[in-house]
């Protein structure tokens, strides 16, 4: 079976979704004729037409209202915000009206807003943002960011269908690095609020997501020459996200290392880490870690950003801390 | 107690006081609204004056607590822009908005629940005042984020267009609300889109205590409209008929694919900007020149001079409103309050009670 892209996937199941249902249509800057920033909606002008591909003018503010007040009247819009980082100037419309409609007044508001999340790509400060934490502490917003193909293209068909504002993190990293085999119809669905056991082990929990998963494979792999067997578990959903399958697997290896990309503080690492600590204290045998990145805008330089980010050898330095307990 | 100003903080300009506005018996008159659709308009306005009394009565009795926000001074304006509405049309309205709410459907009994923050009302005491709009209605529930509901109703506009309905959208905005970005995004890409929307600047001189002298630099707000590439003009916003006229030829213009409109209604906020608010800072000779316009006042004094009703049926209407009104207000207070623990139900449509997480309080007792 052919492997497809990250990247593609997002693009086939806007396509498969818009194809499904009338209702889904696509509204961003550039995302025409241009097909996008990063070339995830090519084609899809000339496949749906202008009504169903909706280039705008430079506003997020308005991209993220507008997609509000479609959804509320039954359409299902999918917003591509052209760098997560712009997410900012449309957080308003995001937090405050998408997120509360069905809390005040019952009323659903079905759209997905994609953001182009990320380092690792000499972005620098404006286009490399990880804004995950800011919508999981945002009430009415559901977060999802997937680390794979298959994910990505069955986690966006399913925030489509989903009833409830979404926020989509696609990572730039792993948009043409990233492939995988796709499935087709239904079978390609996944659940919202549902983690993948990436690796199963028996000494350590490894919790993370999108960027962070190619990186912990890969510690794992290296570790498990050395007879260190990680479990390496992709949330895929950070709201809501799977604390079940979280506390199992620490109950089973009795250590966890949380890795995010993104920066420390309030940083959605933090809140894996204060849950396991509250509810899982019992089965735990060393503190809990978090390898995170500094808590500073990210750089553009390579070396500096090398510096920041999270990798492979931090992950491998932090499992032998815990391995000591 | 009244503002102490230094000679080196010498207070805002006030807005102009202004020269009486132009009065409707300028409209043509084909143009003018039959008889009974007068004695309708009426109704509203009075309903709305009524209504807004009633609150702000209940307000200084302690039985209404947080922001309450009137319309009162804005009836005409807001009975206005929605009383050519159809069925099928959507309105997007703000906090000034009463008339509005109750010519497009909310009954008062639904607004007395809302602002008692009764368990049977629309948000069931999640939210409060004016932020009122079922699923399924054509009245969309505002947020108090000021220019927040503008995109809102383009997105409206243009979903309605995308399923292939001609709905017209009616939204308002302060003026001070419109020197926020959402406002000029939202009035661009409608523009660009040509969508059917109706841009209403509920122009009241002052927002909070900021008077329009400090608000913007420009002539008029409509003038704004020529740099969208929209119609725009100015309303006296206290003359019921001829805010009427400009909405119907708004929605005209809408329907015939032209675009957006932007109107101006020129009227005065003719109380605090909210209740706890003396408004002191409005100068004495601005607050009495405004008073002439009443705009319930300006109407009924219309009514007579046309035959239409007289001064003893202004009086009767005036009672038995205020008799359904009182009983209205008995019934919503005596409903239910919400329970505690539906605080945290319903921030989603679909969730699966597996997703939350324990928040630990309910290991400590303190869940109600
Ligand atoms: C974004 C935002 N900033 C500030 C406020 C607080 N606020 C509520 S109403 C108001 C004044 C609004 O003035 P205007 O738009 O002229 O409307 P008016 O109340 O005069 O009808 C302010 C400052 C708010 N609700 N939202
Ligand atoms: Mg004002």
């Amino acid at each position: 079976m052919s492997e497809t892209t990250y990247i593609e996937a997002i693009r086939l199941a806007m396509i498969e979704e818009m194809e499904r249902d009338q209702s889904v249509f696509l509204i961003g800057e550039d995302i025409g004729h241009f097909g996008g920033a990063f070339k995830a909606t090519q084609g899809l002008l000339e496949r749906f037409g202008k009504e169903r591909v909706v280039d705008t003018p430079i506003a997020e503010a308005l991209i993220m209202g507008v997609s509000v007040g479609a959804a509320i009247r039954g359409l299902r819009p999918v917003a591509e915000m052209q760098f997560a980082d712009f997410v900012t100037c449309g957080f308003s419309q995001l937090v405050e009206n998408a997120g509360t409609f069905h809390y005040r007044l019952k009323v659903s508001v079905p759209m997905v807003v994609r953001l182009p999340s990320g380092g690792g790509v000499g972005g620098g400060p404006y286009h490399s943002r990880n804004p995950e934490a800011w919508f999981c502490h945002a009430p009415g917003l559901k977060v999802v960011a997937p680390a794979t193909a298959a994910d990505a293209h069955g986690l966006l068909k399913s925030a489509i269908r989903d009833p409830d504002p979404v926020v989509f993190l696609e990572q730039k990293w792993l948009y043409r690095r990233e492939k995988g085999v796709l499935q087709s119809g239904d079978d390609a669905l996944v659940p919202l609020g549902k983690a993948r056991v990436a690796r199963e082990g028996r000494h350590l929990t490894l919790v993370t997501y999108a960027n962070g998963v190619p990186m912990a494979v890969e510690a794992a792999d290296r570790l498990r020459a050395q007879g260190i067997e990680i479990e390496v578990i992709d949330l895929r959903s950070l709201a809501p996200w799977d604390h079940q399958t979280v506390l199992a697997s620490v109950e089973k290896t009795g250590r966890l290392l949380v890795l995010s990309e993104a920066t420390r503080t309030g940083s959605f690492a933090s809140e894996v880490a204060a849950h396991v600590a509250e509810l899982g204290f019992e089965s735990l045998d060393a503190p809990i870690l978090r390898v995170t990145a500094p808590d500073a805008p990210t750089p553009s330089e390579k070396n500096l950003e090398a510096y920041f980010r999270p990798n492979t050898e931090k992950l491998v330095d932090a499992v032998s801390v815990l391995m000591r307990y | 107690m009244p503002r102490r100003m230094s000679a080196d903080y010498p207070p805002h300009p006030a807005p102009p006081v202004l020269p009486p506005p132009p009065l409707g018996a300028s409209l043509p008159a084909e143009r003018w609204p039959s008889p009974d659709e007068l004695l309708a308009i009426h109704r509203s306005m009075l309903r709305a004056r009524l209504v807004e009394e009633r609150i702000v009565e209940l307000y200084r009795q302690n039985r209404i607590t947080g922001g309450c926000y009137s319309g009162i001074g804005n009836e005409a304006t807001a009975v206005g822009i929605a009383f050519p509405m159809h069925n099928e049309d959507v309105l997007v309205p703000t906090h000034r908005d009463m008339g509005a709410h109750l010519v497009r459907g909310h009954s008062a009994l639904e607004v007395f629940r809302q602002y008692f923050k009764r368990a049977s009302s629309q948000t069931g005491g999640k939210d409060s005042g004016l932020h009122l709009g079922r699923e399924g209605s054509n009245i969309v529930g505002m947020i108090s984020h000021l220019a927040h509901m503008l995109p809102v109703a383009v997105g409206v506009a243009l979903a309605e267009r995308q399923k292939g309905n001609p709905a017209f959208v009616v939204t308002t905005v302060g003026d001070g609300a419109s020197s926020l970005g959402d406002f000029h995004e939202s009035l661009n890409f409608a523009a660009v889109q040509k969508l059917p929307v109706l841009f209403v600047i509920e122009n009241n001189q002052y927002a909070y205590s900021t008077p329009i002298t400090l608000q913007y630099a420009c002539e008029r707000l409509s003038d704004r409209a020529k740099g969208y590439g929209m119609f725009g003009e100015d309303v006296d916003g206290t003359d019921v008929v001829l805010v009427v006229d400009a909405a119907r030829r708004a929605r005209e213009r809408g329907m015939r694919g032209e675009g957006p409109t932007l109107l101006n209604a020129v009227t005065m906020r003719m109380r605090g900007h909210s209740e706890h608010d003396d408004f002191k800072y409005v100068p004495k000779a601005l607050f009495e020149a405004w008073s002439a316009y009443d705009p319930l006042l300006r109407l009924e004094k219309r009514l007579v001079e046309q035959h239409l009703a007289t001064t003893a049926d202004l009086e009767r209407w005036r009672e038995a409103l205020g008799i359904e009104l009182d009983r209205a207000v008995d019934e919503a207070w005596a409903e239910p309050e919400p329970a505690g623990a539906e605080a945290a139900r319903d921030v989603y449509r679909r969730w699966d009670e597996s997703w939350t997480p324990p928040t630990g309080a309910e290991r400590w007792g303190s869940s109600s």
